[in-house]
């Protein structure tokens, strides 16, 4: 599939008198194929925002190169500009206007047909409010608001910074429901976002971000499958046996945790390798379970984010790629 | 185009637009009424009135100076007169001349178009230039702090492009406001004169030099409107451009005017900005410097005197429009959009 957005070794990096340098982007890479729903996936901090920013033309990079529709940018922004739909960060409105003159303006400045301000503000479900002023909204209304806003030129790449930020739960399904509806309708949708469990149900390819590079990309399938650990638990009939197991097992190389009532094996390629070698030793098996690994277990090991007991992470503590290091100064960081 | 008009319609949808719009114009309507009410007009009775309190003045002022005669004489033939009180001969004390009691003097005010519209249009052009300066300021101070210019740019990622159109749109609207309301404002005038004044003397002479002093106070009201404009938008935030104002006038202008003048530099107000206002709207303003008495052949004090024209404040204005807008547009191409 052709990319709809191509982004190789971008860098941005912000230099304080104070605080000395910081690389917001070191190098990264990302690429989107057409058709797709794609997660943009970072820790706070990690460049996510920055990254959309860039592409948009809001921040000028220190170096690289982006392309949006085979176009280069920011050169060709004003020419691809208009089959972009993009919100970045919180949705921002001025607070005096109606939802319907803030689309309106919008539609004319864009010259949008007006007649595509109605159909946006009834695929958001916001008809009904679309002449209350936008100060009046609550935070989940201005995010349908600025989805409405992105959808007004019937984009080719639909950018959605944290779409679903403020959304109830029924909210967040309409979303969900939109995005694939869009996704099939042959729209492009880069989806950054937190709500990790929303990215694995919802996009076909992810790219995670750490300390302003690329730590993973691919189909979600295969990120998950890349970083699934192998690990399987086991029961056996009689617990009893489980000494004998562990035993057996740890001789065939495979590594074994013990448990009060099973064990947890990893590093497994095959769990009918478990059932055989068991057997041999008249060992029977009540239960063998692969655990799935999902998309927020990923994330979390990949940025090395996971919350640790008794410490308080910081936000730039992350990881970096090609480094296992917990950096909070080094490279990305404040004075790197 | 399409950005232009957008922007037009966003500007006149502004309700702080609107607000202050009719502010400024109830404002200008308040002085007009104030002089209809405050003048009236000036006919024979009012003459003859004004010729007997002439008259009835000088009587009085020459009954008073015969009593003081008298009392000096008495004083002097007593022997106890007061040399604070008295002059040295009793005949010094004489009465001032008649001519010195003017019968226009007691004449009710009255609004002369030919001699009093041309300083009404400085109150006009300051009024709308300050509510050209706020609109102004709000108008894209308030896009930039409300994330309404990061939106814009997302449709047409063309920064200066947007800023000009914008700048277009709202020098417009002012352009539209300061001449709908200068007409008015020289309507309503004439009519303060034609019922409490006078229109003579009105030649077409006259109309030409309105005009242009008009048109000089429109220049003025843009400039405003512009720089307003122009400081909000280099620090992204309405605050920007009021404070830099509140900042420059007290410090720069008040703080300024007390050193200068406790420094006693000559013509302090050469160094103050209203001067430069003014001298573009009457052409010129004569500064005058006491401390440097230059007598005459007759003994008479001259001040030394130091002249502003109206060419000096345009090379001020333009040269401050121009810094201040070209740093706006500066970093707007340059800086980034966060």
């Amino acid at each position: 599939m052709p990319a709809v957005l191509e982004i190789e070794g971008l860098r941005k990096t912000y230099k304080s008198r104070r605080r000395g340098t910081r690389n917001a982007l070191d190098g990264f890479d990302m690429r989107v194929s057409a058709g797709q729903v794609h997660g943009f996936l970072g820790p706070n901090g990690s460049g996510k925002t920055t990254t959309l920013r860039t592409l948009l033309g809001l921040i000028r990079p220190n170096g690289g190169r982006m392309s949006i529709l085979g176009h280069e940018v920011p050169e060709a922004l004003p020419t691809v500009a208009g089959q972009v739909g993009a919100i970045v960060e919180s949705p921002q409105f001025f607070p005096h206007f109606t939802a319907r003159d803030t689309l309106s303006l919008l539609a004319s400045a864009g010259e949008v047909p007006a007649t595509r301000v109605d159909e946006v503000l009834e695929l958001v479900g916001l008809r009904d409010r679309a002449g209350e002023r936008v100060k009046t909204y609550s935070l989940g209304m201005k995010q349908r608001l600025a989805v409405a806003s992105a959808l007004l030129k019937k984009p080719k790449l639909l950018i959605l910074d944290e779409p679903a930020n403020g959304l109830d739960p029924g909210g967040i399904r309409e979303m969900r429901t939109l995005m694939r509806n869009l996704s099939e309708s042959g729209m492009t949708v880069v989806l950054s976002s937190h709500i990790l469990g929303e990215i694995q149900l919802i996009c076909d390819s992810v790219t995670i971000i750490s300390l302003g590079r690329r730590v993973a990309f691919g189909p979600v399938d295969e990120v998950l499958a890349q970083h699934s650990s192998g690990a399987v638990r086991v029961r056996l009939e009689a617990v009893t046996d489980l000494p004998a197991a562990t035993e057996a097992l740890t001789r065939a190389g495979i590594r074994v945790t013990g448990q009060p009532d099973h064990l947890m094996l990893g590093g497994v390629d095959k769990p009918a390798t478990v059932t055989r070698l068991l057997a041999e030793q008249g060992l029977y098996v009540s239960e063998l379970a692969p655990i799935a690994v999902d998309l927020e277990s990923v994330f979390l090991e990949l940025t090395s984010t996971a919350p640790v007991p008794g410490q308080h992470r910081q936000v730039d503590q992350s990881t970096k790629v090609g480094g296992s290091e917990q950096s909070g100064t080094a490279g990305g960081g404040w004075g790197a | 185009m399409s950005l232009y008009r957008t922007e037009l319609r966003r500007l006149t949808k502004r309700r702080f637009t609107r607000y202050m719009t009719l502010l400024g114009l109830l404002v200008l309507a308040a002085v007009v009424v104030g002089m209809f009410f405050s003048n009236q007009k000036i006919d024979a009775a009012a003459h003859a009135r004004a010729e007997r309190q002439a008259e009835q003045q000088y009587q009085d002022q020459l009954r008073y100076t015969e009593q003081e005669r008298a009392a000096c004489e008495q004083a002097e033939a007593a022997g106890t007169k007061d040399g604070n009180r008295f002059p040295p001969q009793c005949d010094m004390i004489t009465a001032p001349p008649r001519e010195a009691f003017q019968a226009e003097w007691f004449l009710p005010s009255t609004f002369d178009f030919r001699k009093s519209f041309g300083e009404m249009l400085i109150p006009f052009a300051a009024i709308l230039g300050l509510v050209g300066f706020v609109v102004g300021a709000s108008f894209i101070g308030a896009e930039w702090s409300s994330g309404g210019m990061m939106n814009l740019l997302l449709w047409r990622p063309k920064r200066l492009t947007v800023l000009l159109s914008k700048l277009a749109a709202l020098l417009t609207g002012a352009f539209a406001l300061t001449v709908s309301a200068g007409l008015l404002w020289y309507g309503g005038f004439w009519l303060v004169a034609l019922f409490r004044g006078s229109t003579e003397k009105v030649t077409s002479g006259v109309w030409q030099s309105l005009a242009l002093t008009g048109l000089r106070g429109l220049v003025l009201v843009l400039a405003a409107t512009t720089i307003g404009f122009a400081l909000a938008s280099l620090g992204r935030h309405t605050a920007m451009a009021l404070g830099g104002v509140v900042a420059l006038l007290v410090v720069g202008q008040f703080g300024l005017g007390i050193l200068l003048s406790m420094a006693r530099i000559p013509f302090v107000e050469a160094w103050l900005l209203p001067t430069y206002a003014a001298a573009w709207m009457q052409k010129k303003v004569t500064l005058e410097n006491w401390e440097a008495c230059n007598a005459t052949f007759t003994g008479e004090c001259k001040p030394e005197t130091f002249d502003i024209t109206w060419q000096q404040s345009s090379v001020m204005l333009v040269v401050g429009v121009a810094v201040i807008l070209g740093g706006a547009l500066w970093a707007m191409r340059r800086r980034d959009i966060s």
